[in-house]
């Protein structure tokens, strides 16, 4: 397992039921994938879709958002937005080219350290198969052109061109 | 020679609308004219690239460059005004984000050369000719600019100073960023030179946008009736002015038409699609997963709805392919 490529995967998790169940699968003692950087927000709702793109062009290989599930939100109706703007921004990522795989969501409960457990199983074997996003790099392919025109304009200086 | 200050305008990946915007002017330009020395400006005078890498480093006051930047040519040029330049101002919603030529970051740069040079139903080129970046003939040599993988922001290439936004900047805007040039008392560096609040704060249906909201299906303009005085989310259009910056007078949502957002975020929003993709979805109606998708299907193109203007100057740039 550990000479597999290991992918790096964002996790928003909300105070009060994900990162608390984060929290007790490590007080438990579970072992899972070191591929996730949890990142703790108040609420799902808080995710702003700002962050997940940030996520991606900083390099992220995957997202993973934990919010509490529906109906026990702390503040009643945060995971409901974080729902609906999951469902538009794996629409938007596909159209930036991501494979929307590469994005997911569940509802964990405080009590859930299993699931977390689970998930985060999951994903890493899913986002493994889909291997590396790499943005950053796709970047940098694109910019390599932008060097190129200093020595044109030295060539052109050698060997002026007629028009 | 006149001891104004001297003012370059230049266009690039452009639909020529930023120049048009200058000849909006009308009888302003006048003061334009009587103030500052035009000593570049391709699309109306007679000047050469030679005469402007003829003058002294900084010695152009401001430049005001409008478009996109897609090809050598303007990546060129647009380094050599910076270098000739005091200040230089990305002109127009293209030369700030992208704009609309920034659209073309979805497709890949080899499928639109073989689109435009093969597959296009108007082309007809038996032989499959491209144009060649250089051609050698009786000793001479010519050169075309070559088309970069994707089309950049100015500010992408080099430097700026300022952004007058807009597709294009509303002559007011212009007259007034002039005006600031003028009175030597500059704003900050990197500024936007339109208020920096939303859309809706100008617009004259605001009074009719719901406190809270509940879009339960999207519509688009064409195939809806559109209230002429309702607020367009209330309406279950996407409207762009939540996330979109000020300074146009709402004209399209006076015209009856969505804001499509050219003028671009505010300066506490750094991905304007994201933003109000963002506020959007926390006012829609459904909460199950079905009844989302189900709303959503009124947007059936995300990227061009929410970046029509901002493809490049996006976190994404464009479609991520190799
Ligand atoms: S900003 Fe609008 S008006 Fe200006 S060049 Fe671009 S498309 Fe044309
Ligand atoms: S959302 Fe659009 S129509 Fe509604 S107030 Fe804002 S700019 Fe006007």
């Amino acid at each position: 397992m550990s000479d597999k490529w290991q992918p790096t995967i964002v996790g928003f998790f909300c105070n009060w039921c994900t990162y608390t169940a984060a929290d007790l699968a490590g007080v438990s003692r579970m072992k899972y994938p070191a591929t996730v950087r949890v990142i703790r927000l108040m609420c799902s709702g808080r995710v702003d879709p700002q962050f997940i793109l940030k996520a991606f062009a900083g390099g992220a290989d995957g997202v993973l958002i934990g919010g509490c599930h529906p109906g026990d939100c702390h503040y009643l109706e945060g995971n409901y937005k974080a729902l609906r703007r999951f469902e538009m921004m794996k629409k938007l990522i596909a159209g930036f080219g991501i494979d929307e795989k590469r994005l997911r969501l569940e509802w964990i409960s405080a009590a859930e350290g299993e699931k977390v457990k689970r998930v985060i199983e999951e994903m890493t074997q899913q986002v493994q198969e889909l291997g590396p996003l790499d943005v950053p790099k796709i970047f940098a392919g694109w910019d390599e052109e932008l060097d190129k025109l200093e020595e044109e304009i030295k060539k052109e200086a050698e060997e002026p061109s007629h028009v | 020679m006149s001891d104004k200050p001297k003012i370059a305008m230049y266009w690039c990946a452009s639909c020529g609308g930023c120049e048009e915007s200058v000849v909006d002017l009308a009888e302003d330009i006048l003061f334009v004219v009587e103030n500052v020395d035009i000593v570049f400006w391709p699309v109306a005078l007679d000047f050469k690239k030679k005469d402007v890498e003829a003058m002294e480093d900084g010695s152009i006051v401001a430049s005001f460059i409008n478009g996109a930047i897609r090809t050598t040519e303007q990546e060129e040029m647009v380094r050599m005004l910076r270098r000739k330049s005091q200040i230089v101002i990305a002109y127009g919603s293209c030369a700030q984000t992208g704009g609309i030529p920034a659209l073309a970051n979805l497709c890949e740069r080899e499928a639109i050369l073989q689109y435009v040079y093969h597959d296009a139903p108007t082309v007809k080129n038996p032989e499959g000719t491209r144009p060649q970046l250089e051609t050698r003939e009786n000793g001479f040599r010519a050169t075309l600019p070559e088309f970069h993988n994707v089309v950049r922001t100015l500010g992408q290439i080099v430097d700026v100073d300022y952004y007058l936004p807009g597709c294009p900047p509303s002559p007011k805007l212009l007259k007034e960023a002039v005006i600031v040039l003028l009175s030597g008392n500059l704003p900050p560096k990197g500024t936007v030179l339109a208020p920096d609040k939303a859309l809706c704060d100008e617009c004259a249906r605001k009074e009719t946008k719901p406190e809270t909201m509940e879009i339960e299906a999207f519509h688009r303009p064409h195939n809806t009736p559109v209230d002429p005085e309702l607020c367009f989310l209330a309406q279950g259009i996407v409207c762009m002015g939540p996330a979109t910056r000020a300074g146009c007078g709402a004209a399209c949502t006076c015209g009856n038409m969505p804001c499509t957002g050219c003028y671009g975020p505010t300066s506490r929003v750094e991905d304007q699609g994201a933003k109000i993709l963002s506020s959007l979805m926390a006012n829609l109606a459904p909460k199950d997963e079905e009844g989302i998708r189900k709303a959503l299907e009124g947007i059936p193109d995300p990227v061009g709805t929410f970046y029509r203007y901002a493809v490049a100057g996006s976190l994404m740039r464009g479609k991520l392919t190799k």
